[in-house]
């Protein structure tokens, strides 16, 4: 069978006048690891509980593992792993119980499935007994994974795993969801840090409640080429507030240590440099870049 | 003797240690901040940031050490501490069911302002912050910027010496996570202190001076220009990967 893991049509789901979602159309293939990227607010929990089966669309239809979200709920259930956003583990079980816990709510033994979540696992089997409220924020995260793993789930939906983590432990963490893809586990997963678009196969943009753009991140950002440029300063504030005055500058925001902008057509980098030094922004430098995901989802949302 | 703290020096930490029972959670930091200054305050997640930055704010007592924030020692007066700074973070800042003038009367009443003094306040902030159609509007139903750019006047309604931020942007979307930036900038050019801690390294670019925790420790210290060059390395987040994983 090579059904999508995941088929989203015309999918709005409302809640009183706030539109979560509003004809949403997506799908994730069998072993992608697909990101959904949007800031807080944006729709991402609510799409997942729908597709979860936890919620019922108000249009449209969802389906999982080639089931519907309503219709088959029962089946979806046992073929997904969910990781909701807010930890949902019992603080008063230890890591051991919670593991066992899930695994028998699935009907399956810890032995049969610990190949996969051995790399997850690997640390926290150093504590079997510590309850799982008294972990670091890091190793509850890994619990969970792990948890949401034990019956080796066709397609795991991770709902911003990475929220308020450092960027060290982040970068373990798409470590390990990489790993994941050799037992061929699809994976949907959201954050709000643009920056984790370019360790997914395919992502989807998101904000509210409309999908911005689906495609792989180098295609993504390839659209924007020829169009950006960066100007730095050492009075970054200063080279700012000029930059914003210039007519021929449709569009300049902070990036980082430097600005980015659009020109207008017709402007060079070299007539925009002249133009800073002579505003007296003598060691203004001006020049062509390749955007990022964060630059492409700042000009989607000025659209 | 110690020696005396310069007149612009508005956070002064000397040796400052807090354990819990025998885990130390800050071990022996020193540091000073600068008025005006935007001062970033990272470390992974357990390096000690917010029981440091507790300590500050006055919510909590150090085991050994000092320190002086807005001239007030926190050991011995942090209650007049807390009428000196200004706090905001994601997490908690503002009563959802609350219209944006009850929030912001609410808050500037806790700091200890009067009617008369708020009533002041209060008109110029609306129209600098272009909301003076929306006081009667509830929080929850204001666009995510909106809520963003209260939570700044909020904390800053009684002009406070420094403003902390605790991961003032967290899953804020990429347009409004620079505009808060932007107020950052002009609190500061206004000479208001500005003490934040952030995951967003590319906001670690936009500080004056940057220090980075490690196991209770500051393992670095230094403008984002010296510490990339010190570790030749093109960004802080390339520069943080470095210091934090030793």
């Amino acid at each position: 069978m090579t059904s999508s893991a995941i088929i989203i049509r015309n999918l709005s789901k409302q809640f009183g006048p706030v539109m979560a979602l509003s004809n949403v159309n997506l799908q994730v293939e069998q072993g992608e690891l697909f990101g959904l990227i949007g800031p807080d607010g944006a729709g991402k929990s609510t799409l997942y509980r729908l597709l979860t089966s936890l919620l019922r669309p108000d249009q449209g239809s969802a389906q999982v593992c080639g089931f519907d979200s309503v219709a088959g709920y029962r089946s979806i259930r046992q073929l997904v792993g969910y990781m909701p956003q807010r930890f949902s583990l019992y603080p008063d079980l230890s890591v051991m119980e919670n593991l066992q816990f899930f695994a028998s709510l699935f009907g399956v033994n810890i032995e049969e499935n610990f190949d996969v979540i051995k790399p997850v696992f690997a640390q926290l089997a150093q504590f079997p007994k510590r309850r799982a409220g008294a972990l670091s924020g890091g190793m509850k995260q890994k619990l969970a994974l792990s948890c949401a793993l034990i019956h080796r789930p066709q397609l795991l939906l991770l709902d911003e795993p990475t929220t308020g983590v450092d960027a060290v432990s982040r970068s373990e963490f798409w470590q390990i969801l990489r790993s994941l893809k050799q037992w061929g586990i699809t994976i949907l997963v959201s954050t709000s840090y643009m920056d984790e678009a370019q360790l997914c196969d395919r992502i989807a943009l998101i904000n509210n409640g409309s999908i911005l753009a689906v495609d792989t991140p180098d295609r993504l950002t390839e659209a924007m080429r020829g169009s950006l440029y960066a100007a730095s300063s050492r009075n970054m504030f200063a080279l700012l507030e000029t930059l914003r005055s210039y007519p021929q500058l449709p569009f300049c925001y902070t990036f980082g240590a430097s600005i980015h902008m659009t020109f207008s057509p017709g402007v060079t980098p070299e007539q925009i440099e002249q133009r800073l030094h002579a505003d007296g922004i003598t060691d203004a430098h001006v020049y062509p870049i390749d955007g990022n995901i964060e630059d492409l989802f700042i000009k989607l949302m000025q659209q | 003797m110690t020696p005396p703290i310069p007149s612009d020096t508005v956070i002064s930490v000397q040796h400052l240690t807090k354990m819990f029972g025998a885990f130390t959670a800050v071990n022996n930091i020193s540091f000073n901040v600068q008025r005006g200054e935007i001062f970033g305050f990272l470390g992974a997640n357990g390096a000690g940031k917010t029981t440091a930055m507790r300590i500050l704010c006055g919510l909590s007592t150090p085991t050994s050490g000092s320190a002086i924030v807005a001239g007030i020692d926190v050991s011995t007066h942090a209650e007049d501490v807390k009428l000196r700074i200004g706090y905001m973070s994601q997490r908690f800042s503002l009563y959802e069911d609350l219209t944006v003038e009850q929030n912001l009367r609410l808050f500037a009443a806790i700091y200890g302002m009067t009617r008369s003094e708020i009533d002041a306040q209060a008109a110029t902030l609306y129209a600098r912050l272009d909301m003076t159609s929306l006081q009667r509007t509830p929080v929850r139903d204001l666009p995510a910027g909106w809520k963003q750019k209260l939570a700044f006047a909020v904390a800053t309604i009684h002009n406070p010496e420094i403003l902390f931020l605790d991961e003032p942007t967290g899953g804020v979307d990429p347009v409004t996570r620079r505009k808060f930036w932007e107020l950052i900038y002009e609190a500061s050019s206004h000479g208001m202190t500005i003490f934040v801690t952030t995951h967003y390294l590319d906001e670690a670019e936009y500080c004056h001076r940057v220090s980075i925790m490690v196991d209770g420790s500051i393992a670095a210290l230094d403008t984002p220009e010296a510490l990339k060059a010190k570790y030749q390395v093109a960004t802080m987040d390339e520069v943080f990967r470095k210091i934090a994983i030793q």
